[in-house]
């Protein structure tokens, strides 16, 4: 096979880098990092004309190679090293019609690097509209490269694109603006220092703010022969650089580029008028926050129910078709219940996402940057944090992942570590049913008490985030840059093929990149939770058989099934009976039958809760007995707080087996709990005070592996999902702690 | 009149003035913040801060504190809304 041509695509942001990107190489494209940090790094095959394939690789977007962000520096770091693998043989790089200025400024660096840089214009279907009409054939001439007048949006000019990138050997790597005019003796000083080098490319590792190519670096500083300039003057000469390079820009565009300045700057204005606006501005923002909302909360429930349904019906028939023995039950409650665990996320994923992806393509996004971005900043934190905080409302996961929009790394980070305190929707189960066995059910003006501790709960959560971003925002010492500016893009119709590629590469990042985690993770509490080492766990079986047939059912499940009996029996002889006209032996039958069905579900339900209690999960329980007390719980408590680590909404499901309760139904399962007695005060096990140190407890800690494993994901270490789980679970205990012993 | 950014009213322009190096971001720069070009302002947000402008034909948002930097001799006072 031939070698493969290295394309790397460069652009401003918002010039429809990514569309072309998408366009060249479709579906054949892989996400992932750059090693060792958290810029993303995007990368596709693309098949070219005579057999030929390019590799292409999506460059973070930036406006100049004067690097203030890790991810410009990457680009820039790339573009220099030619001994990188990714080093490209041609650049295409990619610019707007209507911003063709600006995006020169990039085009005439890179050129000065001697790459084969090709231009690409692209949204050239707006050419007619703005009134602008372009010499392309005196453009290419005085730029000295090739230009690919593209429409991503009308998939025009692609194909001329791919012969260009073919044919990028007749290119010509010639530099176009001589640099060292702006400091003569300064450049005649670097080039007797280091007469091998390429100046400009030594020019651009001396000006670069962020600390890259430490060794290079490092080097030109050491040279004895040769002394740096200082700072501000350094900066005074970046300046003059890009001076020099407007003044080219502009001396070839007075000759190529025209344009009307009457046609359309209207539709624009309006709009912003409107988004913008002190009332209808935020008004709108919270119209498409509620659909938003309305969309993964209740939208995406319909595919959540069905995946749940789904994974169950499949873990039933994988025990009822498979040898039983430990493999099965592994694949059954294991495996296929952590997969389900993962799949669950994925329609509040691709919702969230998909909204965003509209969001961001239509150029609104900015918009809500620009009106949130005051109210954000006493805490650290910047307009483009809103949208993350926001979506953590529904699910940390996906709003974890929306921070990548965030440039300052810094900010970026607050934004990460605070977001699991905003009250997800897994929380709301767990606060549904213990709101419901502590507070009252009375009113207060005509509100609801219960309503009211809801409300404050999500206040909570809110705060919390915001001031710990406050605090965080004092202690973590990251250089990183500070001052803010936000591109105001047109407004554009999103395009179909972006927001599905957008959903379809966040979705898989997600399965890909934390499902195994949290599928680890569903598997080591699985075992822990159907296994035990003492002979209890063993002879389960047997002593629960043993003990019921001498002392009977449990108390609660005596009542149960008894209750379920007369109504059964009931129902019987009101009706079915009388239609059916059955004899009363056949009554006594049916009702033989029923009994003994409902016996052996007791029997099964009491079996496991006895088993779970003596599981390691159990004893890790009863071991942290004496830690949770203070808060008001007891081992039973303690259990369902444990496997909340795997999901908070897990703690029901798992008081139910604890109970046994076999049923599902939330009423039954608030019953049991409510007749709990706590065993040291004799009164009920859920009362005010123990209910609202759960409630505070599960408002606080960092129960969601799913969000650690997406944070270590997006932060490429373990060190913040630790930071976060010690800190936020410590934080827990002591609210949760304080909470109790205050009410008690 | 010499006024600064931050000081325009809504669809007021400026040529900006020459500015000491080290003041502004050199991001600023590359968007087209330099001595001598011009500069409209679009929009202010609701509670003041950012700035909306348009710079040069780029449409940036920035704070009121860096526009505060930006000196301009005032080009056009008829279009003021």
């Amino acid at each position: 096979m031939s070698k493969q041509i290295n394309v790397a695509l460069i652009g401003n942001p918002n010039t429809g880098k990514t569309s072309v990107f998408n366009q060249l190489t479709g579906l054949n494209q892989k996400v992932g990092n750059y090693p060792g940090i958290t810029v993303e790094k995007k990368e596709g095959i693309c098949k070219l004309p005579r057999g030929v394939k390019a590799h292409i690789l999506d460059l973070p977007g930036t406006y100049s190679l004067n690097t203030t962000s890790l991810d410009e520096s990457v680009a820039v770091e790339l573009l220099l090293n030619k001994n990188d693998k990714d080093h490209p043989d041609v650049v295409v790089l990619i610019s707007d019609v209507e911003n063709l200025k600006r995006n020169l400024l990039l085009f005439t660096q890179i050129k000065d690097l001697k790459i084969p840089t090709i231009l690409v214009i692209n949204m050239a279907d707006r050419m007619s509209r703005k009134g602008i009409s372009l010499d392309i054939a005196l453009l290419e001439q005085k730029l000295n490269t090739k230009i690919a007048l593209v429409s991503t949006r009308k998939s025009t000019g692609i194909e001329h694109l791919k012969e260009l990138i073919t044919d990028y050997k007749n290119l010509s790597d010639a530099s176009i603006i001589d640099t060292t005019v702006i400091a003569p003796d300064y450049f005649e000083r670097l080039r007797n220092a280091f007469p091998k080098e390429d100046l400009y490319k030594l020019w651009l590792v001396i000006t670069q703010d962020v600390n890259f190519m430490p060794i290079k670096k490092k080097a030109i500083n050491d040279a004895s022969n040769f002394t740096t300039k200082s700072k501000s003057e350094l900066k005074r000469l970046q300046q003059k650089e890009t001076i020099l390079r407007y003044q080219f820009i502009n001396g070839i565009l007075k000759e190529t580029y025209k344009v009307d300045l009457s046609t359309a700057k209207g539709f624009r204005a309006t709009l912003d008028k409107i988004l913008t606006h002190k009332v209808f501005g935020y008004l709108i923002f919270f119209l498409i926050l509620l659909t938003m909302f309305q969309a993964i909360y209740d939208w995406s429930s319909y595919p959540m129910d069905f995946i749940d349904a789904s994974f169950a019906s499949a873990s039933e028939w994988v025990k009822n078709n498979l040898p039983p023995g430990a493999f099965t039950d592994l694949l059954a409650e294991g495996i296929l219940a952590g997969i389900g665990g993962i799949v669950i996320f994925i329609p509040q994923i691709a919702f969230l996402f998909l909204f965003i992806a509209l969001l961001e393509e239509s150029g609104y996004m900015s918009r809500v940057v620009f009106l949130m971005d005051r109210l954000m900043r006493p805490f650290g934190l910047s307009g483009k944090s809103v949208v993350p905080l926001i979506s953590g409302t529904a699910c940390a996961i996906p709003a974890v992942m929306a921070t990548r929009t965030i440039e300052n790394w810094k900010e970026r980070l607050i934004t990460i570590l605070v977001v699991p305190f905003t009250t997800c929707s897994a929380r709301l189960p767990v606060y549904l049913i213990i709101i419901a066995l502590v507070i009252p059910e009375e009113r207060f003006f005509g509100l609801s008490y219960q309503a009211l501790t809801l409300m404050l709960l999500y206040l909570i959560g809110f705060g919390a985030a915001i001031l710990s971003a406050m605090v965080l925002n004092k202690i973590l010492k990251i250089k990183s840059r500070t001052f803010f500016v936000i591109e105001m893009p047109n407004y554009k119709l999103p395009l179909l093929k972006n927001v599905v590629y957008t959903v379809w590469e966040k979705t898989k990042s997600f399965v890909l990149g934390a499902g195994k985690i949290i599928l680890a993770i569903s598997i080591v509490l699985w075992f822990l939770g159907s296994n035990g080492y003492s002979e209890k766990f063993k002879n389960a079986e047997e002593i629960v058989t043993n003990r019921i047939n001498e002392s009977g059912l449990s108390e609660f499940n005596q009542s149960s099934v008894n209750e379920d009996l007369s109504i059964y029996e009931n129902t019987l002889r009101d009706s079915i009976a009388q239609v059916y006209n059955l004899g009363p032996a056949v009554i006594s039958d049916s009702l033989q039958q029923h009994k003994a069905i409902l016996l052996e579900k007791a029997i099964h339900q009491e079996i496991s809760s006895y088993k779970l209690e003596n599981s390691y999960i159990g004893n890790l329980g009863k071991a942290i007995e004496p830690a949770v007390k203070p808060l008001g719980y007891d081992w039973k408590i303690g259990i369902a707080v444990l496997t909340s680590f795997a999901a908070r909404e897990v703690f029901v499901g798992t008081l139910a087996t604890i109970y046994s309760v076999g049923s599902d139904q939330e009423e039954t399962i608030k019953n049991r709990m409510a007749a709990e007695v706590n065993a040291t005060t004799k009164k009920p096990l859920f009362n005010l005070a123990s209910g609202i140190s759960l409630l505070l407890f599960y408002a606080f800690a960092m129960q969601c592996m799913s969000t650690l494993a997406i944070v270590k994901r997006e932060t490429n270490t373990w060190k913040w999902p630790m930071a976060q789980l010690v800190f936020m679970s410590l934080f827990a205990y002591i609210v949760a702690l304080a909470a109790y012993q205050i009410l008690k | 009149m010499s006024v600064t950014v931050a000081q325009l009213k809504r669809g007021q322009k400026g040529i900006i003035k020459e500015f000491a190096e080290d003041i502004l971001p050199i991001k600023l720069l590359e968007l087209g913040c330099l001595p001598g070009n011009e500069i409209e302002l679009v929009q202010v947000a609701p509670l003041k801060d950012p700035i909306y402008i348009n710079v040069n034909g780029s449409h940036i948002a920035i704070r009121r504190s860096v526009a505060q930097k930006i000196e301009l001799d005032i080009i056009d006072d008829t279009n003021v809304l």
